[in-house]
């Protein structure tokens, strides 16, 4: 090492005495670094957070302040809620509304009925056909069969234009049912044997023991499902012929992204003059936030483990 | 429950004497069943599929369906080979966007672990993680949305200016600008998801490790090259080779939602030439033997890569 011997081990005490926690044995940083670390942080979060902050602004500011300002607005000088009972009045946005939010709780369950059952199976070493079962699905993560196999296969099911299109092909995730096969194995063996002794057969062992254990992976690849499902834009697009069933994410496309004008006839509304266009787009995407906001103060505690599972025994 | 009979030689599994594959199968009837439903979807979903590739050998027309339709040979591979100019455009576009991607987007959530994980404060760690992690959890509508409502010629920034006497810029819809605004949009969306993985990696380090190096006198820069990187580089290898298995895969529904404003010659992609070519268009032989192409050349590169990692000692994603 080069003569710096002012490299003294300045880790050496916390300064102020107060016994600061955990530090990774690193030397305390300086003030000049921690504080370049904070303001970059904070930018960071500002950068994720404004948008949504001025987005959930638009959709509540009234005509005047939208047509002031020309667009967005930062923050609702006379807060309404106008947008929202204009597009809840039951047009085209609730329809789709409706049909994005069976999608995902029926695609959801299903899905997480197939996982966990697939994944079970999977779990116990030396049952039948287990290891060629397993293999089968490893192979599915290094491959996808291609936009127009899949388009085939749908049409060949006659599937097309049925909402089911949108939740058959994604039922079960290869990624998943490895995360959770995962789960499972780490289970203690010795409670599965108690169970079996015990005189419960599969269903009941699954049922009783395994899931009440893993309700942890349970909830973050119910919440992968759950988000794909609700997010699902491109199938909807491919396999959905007829606008009336589009989903929230085809209807946020046409009228927010493509800027197509929502008129009173989409939104059936009895008044005469509907919101700003502004405020409605901004509502159809504040609506369409809701339900990831909603679970996600309940999950992100588990993301860790579930993601870090499906890596290391992936 | 009927499967109570087979608690005894499951208990006894050292010593039992093999059982005939139809005495497992009996044996293991339930758990056939229960998998069952899963394993008919991936057979449906993503094996039989693979079947449907032969319309790249074929002249496929809808009305006569896959079967009957005529074969063709290798005239659908032509483009590929007699080098089709679209298609030339197309492969050069997802090259740049992917060239684009592994220098900005996949060194950021490195970056960003990294800057986390030197936080003392557990608590402010943890909310930063969780702000930072939700945009991953937006659909690519919403983050086109919010993108044209922040940097479009109407947008927060656009309307700033103007109001402060600059002229409005033009970034959304530029077709000149496309590729740093998908590179863009994406670090937006995944750079605070991507962390998960690197700070799980950190956190494995031996602490002991930096009070060697604090001991002989190491400063933090050096401590970050010779302790923490190394102790990270598996996992740094690992999404690297996850990350060149996708190197022709890049951003489809963005690519799709975004399209329109830019045109084709700036934005198609080998993915978007296949959904416009094929079933907008109709060019059904032709498009299914590009995404045939791409999907085997991205099933080598994935070994190809992994092979690369056992070459350099790295664990990989799989040992052989």
């Amino acid at each position: 090492m080069s003569a710096s011997t002012s490299a003294v081990p300045r880790w050496a005490g916390p300064r102020g005495g107060a016994p600061r926690r955990k530090q990774n044995g690193l030397p305390a940083p300086t003030l000049i670094s921690r504080a370049a670390k904070g303001v970059l942080l904070a930018v960071c979060c500002l950068i994720v957070l404004g948008p949504f902050v001025a987005v959930i602004s638009t959709s509540l500011a009234d005509t005047a302040q939208v047509s002031r300002s020309g667009g967005l607005v930062l923050w609702p000088s006379h807060p309404t809620l106008d947008a929202y009972r204009a597009i809840l009045a039951g047009g085209v946005v609730t329809r789709s509304l409706v049909i994005s939010i069976s999608i995902t709780v029926v695609g959801t369950a299903l899905s997480l009925t197939c996982t966990a059952l697939l994944a079970y199976s999977l779990s116990r070493p030396g049952s039948f056909a287990g290891k060629p079962m397993l293999l089968a699905v490893l192979f599915t993560l290094l491959f996808t069969p291609g936009i127009i196999p899949s388009y085939l296969m749908v049409k060949e099911l006659h599937l097309l234009n049925s909402y089911w299109s949108l939740i058959l092909p994604v039922l079960v995730s290869g990624f998943n049912v490895i995360v959770m096969r995962a789960f499972f194995m780490e289970l203690p063996r010795e409670l599965l044997d108690a169970a079996r002794i015990d005189g419960a057969g599969e269903l009941a062992t699954l049922c009783r023991v395994v899931l009440p254990l893993s309700k942890a992976v349970l909830a973050v690849v119910g919440l992968f499902y759950a988000v794909g499902y609700w997010n699902s834009f491109f199938h909807a697009l491919l396999y959905l012929n007829d606008n009336s069933k589009w989903p929230l994410q085809l209807v946020l496309r046409t009228y927010v992204v493509n800027n197509s004008t929502l008129g009173v006839d989409q939104l059936s509304l009895s008044s005469t003059t509907p919101p700003p266009q502004q405020s409605l787009q901004m509502a159809i995407l504040v609506i369409s936030l809701v339900p990831i906001a909603l679970v996600y103060p309940f999950l992100q505690r588990h993301f860790t483990k579930g993601v870090m599972i499906g890596a290391v025994k992936g | 429950m009927s499967s109570t009979s087979t608690a005894p030689d499951r208990l006894t599994a050292p010593t039992r004497k093999r059982l005939s594959w139809i005495g497992r199968a009996k044996r293991d009837r339930w758990l056939l069943l229960f998998g069952a439903p899963g394993m008919l979807a991936i057979l449906l979903f993503s094996y039989i599929p693979l079947l449907g590739n032969v319309i790249a050998f074929k002249n496929y027309q809808p009305f006569l369906g896959i079967r009957d339709s005529p074969w063709s040979g290798l005239d659908n591979f032509d483009i590929i080979l007699g080098g089709d100019p679209a298609f030339l455009n197309a492969l050069e576009n997802t090259l740049i966007i992917t060239a684009l991607q592994v220098i900005f987007v996949f060194p950021a959530p490195i970056c960003l672990a990294l800057m986390l994980n030197s936080l003392l404060s557990e608590r402010l760690k943890r909310l930063v993680q969780n702000i930072l992690y939700l945009p991953h959890f937006m659909s690519w509508v919403i983050v086109v949305a919010i993108f044209q409502q922040m940097l479009g010629n109407a947008g927060l920034l656009s309307n700033w200016l103007r109001q402060h006497g600059h002229s409005g810029i033009h970034l959304i819809g530029n077709s000149g600008l496309f590729k740093e605004l998908l590179t863009s949009q994406v670090i937006w969306k995944d750079t605070g998801w991507g962390t998960i993985l690197f700070l799980a990696a950190l956190s494995h380090i031996d602490i002991q490790l930096y009070e060697a190096s604090g001991v002989d006198g190491a400063s933090r820069w050096r401590q970050l090259w010779h302790v923490t990187l190394p102790g990270i580089r598996s996992v740094i290898v690992l999404i690297l080779i996850l990350r060149l298995g996708d190197i022709l895969t890049v951003g489809f529904e963005q690519i799709v939602l975004q399209q329109q404003a830019v045109g084709t010659n700036a934005s198609e992609v080998l993915d978007t030439y296949v959904y416009n070519n094929g079933i907008l268009a109709g060019n059904w032989g032709v498009s299914a033997a590009v995404g045939l192409v791409k999907g085997l050349l991205g099933v080598a590169l994935v070994l190809a890569a992994n092979k690369l990692a056992h070459v350099f000692g790295e664990r990989g994603i799989y040992q052989s």
